[in-house]
C-alpha cells in the first residue's frame, strides 16, 4: 500500500497558525512523525491561506523535505501554488500533484506542470458536469481522464486515480459504487494506482473511524493500492499492512511478520 | 396507550405515523393540526440531531417523512387564509464553483424547522441567480455556502456582485460550510459565519432579534 500521509493541511487543527507564523519545528515534527509510522509521501497543503498560498506552500515544500526522506505529495487546486511548490521541490523521487480532473480548465492548467516536472499524478474522477454519483459515471470520467493523460505524454504508472469518495450517510449505495468502478478501472489500466481520502465515507455517522477502517480494506479487495490517511492511527496502518499480506502480495508474509515483530502492529 | 403522532414522528416510526396520519384524516382532523404536530417532531428531530443522537441518515429520513406527509394531507388542505408567521425570509446556495449540497442542505432544513422561510438556490449557483432571488423575495439574510477553499473568491465576489446590484445594505450574509474564520469572513465581506448548522441558525435568529 501506498500511504500518503494527510496531516499536514491548513483545514486541519492548529496547522493554519503554524504555518502562518512559518513555525518549522512543528510541521518538521508532523511531518517526521509520518515517516516514521510509515507514511510513503507526506502530502502538503494550505489551501485556507488563499492569497497567501503559494509563498506557503514553497515554503511548506521546503521545510517538509529538510527532515524526511520520502517524497512529498503537494496539494492544491491553484496552479500558480503547484509551480512554486514544485520549484522548490528537491527529492529524487518525483512529486506526487493532488490533483488534476477532467474539468477542462483545471485539466489545461495543471497538465504542463506535469509535464514540466515529470511527477506522478492525482486524476479526480469529476468533470465540468461535477461530482460522479454512480460506478458508471466514475469509469466514464476516470477512463477519458486516464486515456487524455497518457496522450498527453504521463505515463499510466503515475497516475493515482481518486474515484471521490462520498458518504453513504446520504446515499447507501455509494460504498459499493465506487468499489465497483475500482474494480473495472483497475481490470482495465493494470499499472494505475488507485486512491483516495477514505473519511468521506463516513461523514455524518456515528464511530466514523470504524467505517473508515472497514472501506479501507473492501476497497483493497477490489484494486486500490494506495489511501490518503492519518498514518499516525496505528489501527488503519495494522489493516493496510495486514489487508497487503492477506491478498497476496507479500511473499512469505515477510513484510507481515517484520510488522509485528517491530511492534508496529495493532488489533 | 398507543403513541401519539408527535412521539411518532420524533422517534422516525414512519410507517406507523403515516398510518395515524391518514385515519386522522379519515376522522375528518383538521389537517393544520397534523401540520403543527410535524412541526413540532421535526424541531425534536432538529435537536436530537444537534445533540448527537440522531445522525445525517436520520435527518435525511426526517425529510423525506415530511413530503410522504405532505403528499397525503395537500389535497385536504383548504386555503383558510391563515399564513404561519415566519421569523424571516432567507436565500441560500452553495456558490459557482462548488457543488457540495450535504451542509447547505442540513442548513436549509435546520433553518426551515427553526421558523424561517428558506429559498434554496441550490449548488454551483451562478452570482446573477443568487441576485435574481434576491431581488423576487427580498430576504433578510443571504447566506452562502462553500467548501472548497477555492470558492473564497467566488464568495467574494458575489457578496460584491450583491452590493453593485445595490441590494447589500437590505441584507446580512452569512457564510459557511468549509474551513472559514474570521479572516475568510473578513475577505469575502459577509458579515459572519457559522461553523455548523446550529451556529447558522443562532445567527439567524440574532439577526432577526429572536
Amino acid at each position: 500500500m501506498i500511504i500518503i500521509g494527510e496531516l499536514i493541511n491548513t483545514s486541519r487543527d492548529g496547522v493554519e497558525p503554524a504555518v502562518k507564523e512559518r513555525d518549522k519545528e512543528f510541521i518538521q515534527n508532523l511531518a517526521k512523525k509520518q515517516e516514521e509510522a510509515g507514511a510513503d509521501f507526506i502530502d502538503v497543503n494550505c489551501g485556507t491561506l488563499i492569497q497567501e498560498e503559494p509563498e506557503a506552500l514553497e515554503w511548506l515544500v521546503e521545510t517538509v523535505q529538510e527532515v524526511v526522506g520520502v517524497p512529498l505529495c503537494i496539494d492544491s487546486p491553484n496552479p500558480e501554488a503547484l509551480k512554486q511548490g514544485l520549484e522548490a521541490y528537491h527529492h529524487d523521487t518525483p512529486a506526487i500533484i493532488n490533483s488534476i480532473t477532467a474539468e477542462s480548465e483545471r485539466y489545461e492548467e495543471v497538465l504542463p506542470l506535469l509535464q514540466e516536472y515529470d511527477t506522478s499524478v492525482v486524476a479526480l474522477a469529476m468533470d465540468d458536469s461535477g461530482m460522479p454519483k454512480t460506478a458508471e459515471d466514475r469509469i466514464n470520467v476516470a477512463t477519458r481522464l486516464i486515456e487524455d493523460l497518457m496522450s498527453d505524454g504521463i505515463a499510466e504508472e503515475n497516475i493515482y486515480v481518486d474515484p471521490l469518495v462520498q458518504p453513504i450517510g446520504t446515499d447507501v449505495k455509494m460504498g459499493v459504487e465506487i468499489l465497483d468502478a475500482i474494480d473495472v478501472i483497475t481490470d482495465k489500466y493494470e499499472e494505475i494506482h488507485i486512491t483516495c481520502g477514505l473519511s468521506n465515507i463516513s461523514h455524518g455517522l456515528p464511530m466514523r473511524k470504524l467505517l473508515n477502517q472497514t472501506y479501507l480494506v473492501l476497497a483493497m479487495s477490489r484494486g486500490m493500492d494506495s489511501a490518503i490517511l492519518d498514518p499516525l492511527d496505528e489501527k488503519i496502518m495494522s489493516l493496510a499492512t495486514t489487508g497487503h499480506t492477506l491478498l497476496g502480495n507479500d511473499k512469505y508474509c515477510a513484510n507481515y511478520i517484520k510488522a509485528a515483530k517491530s511492534n508496529k502492529l495493532t488489533t | 396507550m398507543s403513541k401519539n403522532l408527535v412521539e411518532l414522528l420524533a422517534d422516525l416510526n414512519e410507517d406507523e405515523a403515516l398510518n395515524l396520519i391518514e385515519s386522522k384524516i379519515e376522522d375528518g382532523t383538521n389537517p393544520r393540526d397534523i401540520l403543527e404536530d410535524t412541526k413540532e417532531a421535526m424541531q425534536i428531530i432538529g435537536s436530537r440531531f444537534e445533540e448527537g443522537e440522531y445522525f445525517l441518515p436520520e435527518l435525511i429520513l426526517s425529510g423525506e417523512m415530511i413530503n410522504d406527509i405532505m403528499e397525503i394531507i395537500k389535497p385536504h388542505l383548504v386555503d383558510d387564509g391563515e399564513e404561519d408567521e415566519k421569523l424571516g425570509t432567507i436565500v441560500l446556495g452553495t456558490v459557482k464553483g462548488d457543488i457540495h449540497d450535504i451542509g447547505k442542505d442540513i442548513v436549509a432544513f435546520m433553518l426551515d424547522i427553526n421558523g424561517f422561510e428558506v429559498h434554496d438556490i441550490g449548488v454551483d449557483a451562478p452570482i446573477q441567480k443568487f441576485i435574481d432571488k434576491i431581488e423576487e423575495v427580498d430576504p433578510d439574510i443571504v447566506a452562502l455556502s462553500g467548501f472548497l477553499t477555492t470558492v473564497f473568491d467566488t464568495m467574494k465576489d458575489t457578496i460584491e456582485a450583491i452590493k453593485d446590484a445595490g441590494l447589500r445594505d437590505d441584507v446580512k450574509i452569512m457564510i459557511g460550510g468549509g474551513p472559514i474564520d474570521e479572516q475568510i469572513t473578513e475577505y469575502t465581506g459577509a458579515d459572519d459565519f457559522g461553523d455548523d448548522a446550529m451556529e447558522a441558525v443562532a445567527l439567524a435568529k440574532k439577526w432577526m432579534g429572536e
